[in-house]
């Protein structure tokens, strides 16, 4: 096991769990450490129950893992909530006046602040959260100067008054556990490397901007609205339009509107958004104008749990809007990823004018993690296809007889004039129609104009198959154990082969990032080879399982699920793998321990 | 809405005759008004190349179709939120969106009434009729208590909406009704209302002589009078339109109930438009923006 450090902060919301949060990530990734953040949160403005949880380390991080190593419970039900989740070598750090500990395991320090003594709490409301800051970081090895410039940075806007306060509270907590507690056995590393810090919102917006979309527009919806915020934020000098519209039915149309004119635009919303995006997808796909539609998903049905990640939507989207019609469906696989997916899809559905699909979740969406700010590549391939953008090319000027918006071609890919090109004046239409676009489907209906329409759409499948990546397999091709997993799941199950390994289980692990087209035969060429295969995902009907066997007819031996709300941990996968290769199940539902 | 700077040098009846010819029962208004919106076109002159016309379904929404300018025949009551989408990528195009009051009023009802508040800058001909007519003869939102049709044969109990009180109440800066049997008339509305700059909102009389057997051309013709023969009207005063809106009857008022110019364009409210239509511009966020994006995060 790579050497990793957790920390977990616990209060109500409206405590100030966040503030801690991003003071600790930026003196990690000041450090030249990797992060990653996963916070465990409700639809609460104030109260209720949140956890924050921050792994850090001098290599990549790729799941939130399995153990907290300092916990800083804001109040009593943090700390009724969490404590017995800590082992030997972890400790907790809590404000003795109002917090009493309970029983913790052996080994585990107990560290009380006494509070009242050490800061003015009739001035400062959150002296408690900024002492357990200086104290966790003495115990975690890190010299005071790294914390006094965050926290300058961080109250610089209030004035000279609030910083020297907070750097003399903080500079109290982290004197008083250099006298008092005891420091843990591994300082942290520090590396010359540089990090960007961010959510998978934040990196799938930049992404948009770097694949050059010009409009887009949103309903407020979780766990999406981060997108839109990032966009809000960002519009002016990204030179992007950004629009807040009245409902998501209004949201996919205006994408449409905009993508028609001849911009790349995208929108973003989770599940019950785009249920009501549906038919808007079809519209789309007949009038072949292309657009990209993220889904954050969240868990379901109906308003489901707001707050909560799930795989449940990739039958919605299978399934999306009426009739056959081609689309790309793509998962991002990491937060990198969420950046580097988007100018990949727009690339693909500009050159063969169809929807898009980015499959995420919220587990991404608001999860956190540190970046090589190579990865942010903002000059990306633009590829726009066979867009016409002004008349009067080699082959001479067009008249708007000549010109046909639907010309049936091989590829089925007809080349696209945007409106206001001189010579290409034509009506686009939901409607069947032939290749001028005059309707064949009122007054003149003909099946074999309408099969050839059909056949040409359908046929662009083809080619974007072509296009797509075929998936890969990683780890030892002679594994014990193959994980099949999708998108999100990424990270987690590659440190649960890593602990596999480590234990003598040998597992490989085969990760879907492109969906439709699934490249079926490539899959089943690869499982083929494998000894026990095992399909992991986060819903409770295995989607994808049933997804891949009616693409493929392959069954695989079991399956890992969890539909609880809270994303895998690593030992989640690791004990279902090891319960299964024992015989005991072929379906392993794990329970998660947190309470959150 | 404002009219493109370029002007077509010749433009006639014939240059904006669509590839098929309409589809509507013989005698339906909308011939009427599709006659005045191509006469509207000529004698401003918009190049059709420059001119979107954008539907969502229903008789009326076929129009796209029957005129030669770009068109987008979208889906049912979306017209409106495809059309705001296409004008703020590319604010130099003329944007007309036609429609039925089903398609409008009813199904779209969410749309129109914030397209109006943001003062999106087009013109919306909704073609009122009244009814549902190519589901064959339901009650519209425009259909009045107790008007029989197929899904209320014993009548109509429900209120219609008043779609010019409601457009004068969610902010349209252009409010008008027209008559398809007042061509003349008409044509001039269109004209003015591609001009206004702004959201221009023109609700026409459009008979189905085949399934409102109530509201025709005879029920009509009596009744409109022109607000422009009524010297001492003012189109700048919202409270009067208000109070004329509410008129029906014996006396139905049919031309520009309102108008003001004092409110900034969607397109003209949001400064990312300064530097020109999105459509023409480079997609590329500039390096040294694109580098601080990512310094932010670190």
């Amino acid at each position: 096991m790579k050497p990793t450090f957790a920390i977990g902060i616990a209060g109500a919301a409206g405590q100030g769990v966040a503030t801690p949060g991003d003071i600790f990530a930026k003196i990690f990734s000041r450090r030249g450490l990797n992060l990653n953040a996963y916070n465990a949160y409700q639809s609460i403005i104030r109260g209720g129950h949140t956890f924050l949880t921050i792994r850090t380390g001098a290599e990549k991080i790729t799941s939130m893992g399995d153990r907290i190593d300092l916990l800083i419970p804001l109040n009593q039900d943090s700390m009724d909530r969490h404590l017995r989740l800590l082992t030997a070598g972890a400790a907790c750090i809590y404000n003795a006046d109002t917090i009493q500990p309970g029983a913790a395991a052996a080994g585990v320090q107990l560290c009380p602040l006494p509070v009242s003594k050490l800061a003015d709490i009739t001035r400062n409301k959150v002296a408690q959260n900024t002492l357990a800051i200086g104290a966790g970081l003495h115990m975690m090895g890190i010299g005071f100067p790294a914390l006094e410039q965050v926290l300058q940075e961080q109250f610089k806007k209030k004035g000279e008054t609030m910083v020297v306060e907070n750097i003399g509270v903080a500079r109290a907590g982290y004197d008083y556990a250099a006298a008092h507690f005891t420091a843990f056995v591994n300082p942290l590393p520090k590396t010359e490397n540089r990090y960007a810090i961010l959510s998978g919102n934040i990196a799938m917006a930049m992404g948009g901007a770097a694949a050059g979309v010009k409009f887009y527009c949103a309903y407020p919806m979780s766990p999406s609205t981060g997108v839109l915020h990032w966009m809000a934020a960002h519009a002016r000098k990204a030179g992007i339009m950004v629009r807040q519209v009245e409902d998501e039915i209004g949201v996919i149309n205006m994408t449409i509107g905009a993508a028609h004119a001849g911009v790349r635009a995208m929108c973003a919303t989770s599940g019950g958004g785009f249920a009501l995006m549906s038919e808007g997808l079809g519209m789309s796909a007949m009038i072949e104008t292309p657009v990209v539609v993220i889904n954050c998903q969240r868990a379901g049905p109906s308003t489901g749990v707001p707050t909560k990640t799930e795989q449940g939507d990739l039958w919605q989207m299978l399934g999306a809007a009426f009739g056959d019609y081609p689309r790309v469906i793509a998962a991002p696989l990491d937060i990198g990823d969420c950046f580097q997916l988007i100018p990949e899809m727009f690339n693909i559905v500009d050159r063969f004018q169809c929807p898009g699909l980015v499959l995420c979740d919220l587990l991404l969406s608001e999860g956190r993690l540190s970046v090589d700010p190579k990865e942010l590549d903002f000059g990306p391939a633009i590829d726009r296809g066979e867009l016409i953008t002004s008349n009067g090319t080699s082959s001479g000027v067009a008249t708007d007889g000549d010109y046909k918006r639907y010309r049936i071609t091989e590829s089925g890919i007809s080349p696209r004039a945007i409106p206001g090109v001189p010579g290409h004046v034509h009506t686009v239409a939901t409607d069947e129609h032939q290749e001028d676009g005059i309707l064949i489907s009122d007054e003149f209906t003909d099946p074999t104009k309408r099969r050839a329409m059909m056949e040409k759409r359908m046929r662009k499948m083809v080619g974007i198959e072509a296009a797509v990546p075929r998936p890969v397999l990683s780890g030892r091709p002679d594994a014990g154990v193959t994980l099949i997993g999708w998108g999100s799941t990424k990270g987690v199950i590659e440190e649960a082969c890593e602990i596999l390994c480590e234990q003598g289980i040998t597992a490989n692990q085969l990760q879907i990032r492109w969906l439709v087209p699934l490249h079926g035969e490539a899959i089943l060429e690869i499982l083929q080879s494998s000894r026990h295969t095992i399909i992991v995902e986060n819903n409770y009907s295995g989607q994808f399982a049933r997804y891949l066997r009616s693409e493929t007819s392959f069954v695989p031996n079991g399956h890992i699920r969890k539909y609880d709300g809270e994303p895998f941990m690593p030992h989640h996968i690791v004990e279902a793998v090891k319960e299964q290769l024992a015989g005991k199940t072929k379906l392993s539902v794990p329970a998660h321990e947190i309470m959150v | 809405m404002a009219t493109s700077a370029q002007r077509a040098s010749q433009l006639t009846i014939a240059d904006l005759k669509g590839k098929v010819d309409p589809d509507w029962c013989p005698g339906c208004g909308d011939f009427g008004v599709l006659a005045a919106v191509q006469k509207a076109l000529v004698e401003l002159r918009i190049p059709t190349h420059n001119v979107v016309t954008i539907s969502g379904i229903g008789c009326s929404s076929n129009f796209p179709g029957y005129i030669n300018t770009y068109g987008m025949h979208t889906l049912h009551g979306r017209a409106l939120a495809v059309a705001t989408g296409l004008k703020l990528a590319n604010h130099e195009l003329t944007v007309l969106v036609t429609g039925g009051d089903g398609d409008g009023f009813g199904i779209g009802g969410n749309h129109f009434v914030h397209s109006m508040r943001r003062n999106v800058d087009l013109l919306y001909i909704v073609m009122d009729n009244q009814i549902y007519g190519l589901t064959t003869g339901q009650t519209s939102p425009t259909s009045r208590i107790g008007m029989k049709t197929k899904s209320m044969p014993f009548g109509n109990i429900e209120a219609p909406v008043n779609p010019i009180s409601l457009a004068l109440a969610a902010g349209a800066t252009f409010v008008a009704r027209g008559f398809s049997g007042e061509q003349k008339h008409l044509t001039e509305l269109i004209k003015q209302g591609i001009l206004h700059q702004g959201f221009s909102f023109l609700d026409v009389f459009s008979p189905c002589v085949t399934y409102n057997h109530d509201n025709t051309y005879q029920w009509f013709r009596p009744r409109v009078k022109k607000l422009e023969e009524d010297s001492v009207y003012d189109a700048a005063d919202w409270t009067g339109a208000m109070e004329k809106s509410l008129l029906w009857g014996d006396e139905i008022p049919i031309g520009k109930f309102f108008e003001r110019t004092d409110v900034p364009t969607l397109h003209g409210a949001e400064p990312v438009l300064n530097e020109g239509a999105l459509v023409h511009r480079d997609p590329r966020v500039p390096p040294d923006v694109a580098r601080s994006f990512v310094e932010e995060l670190m």
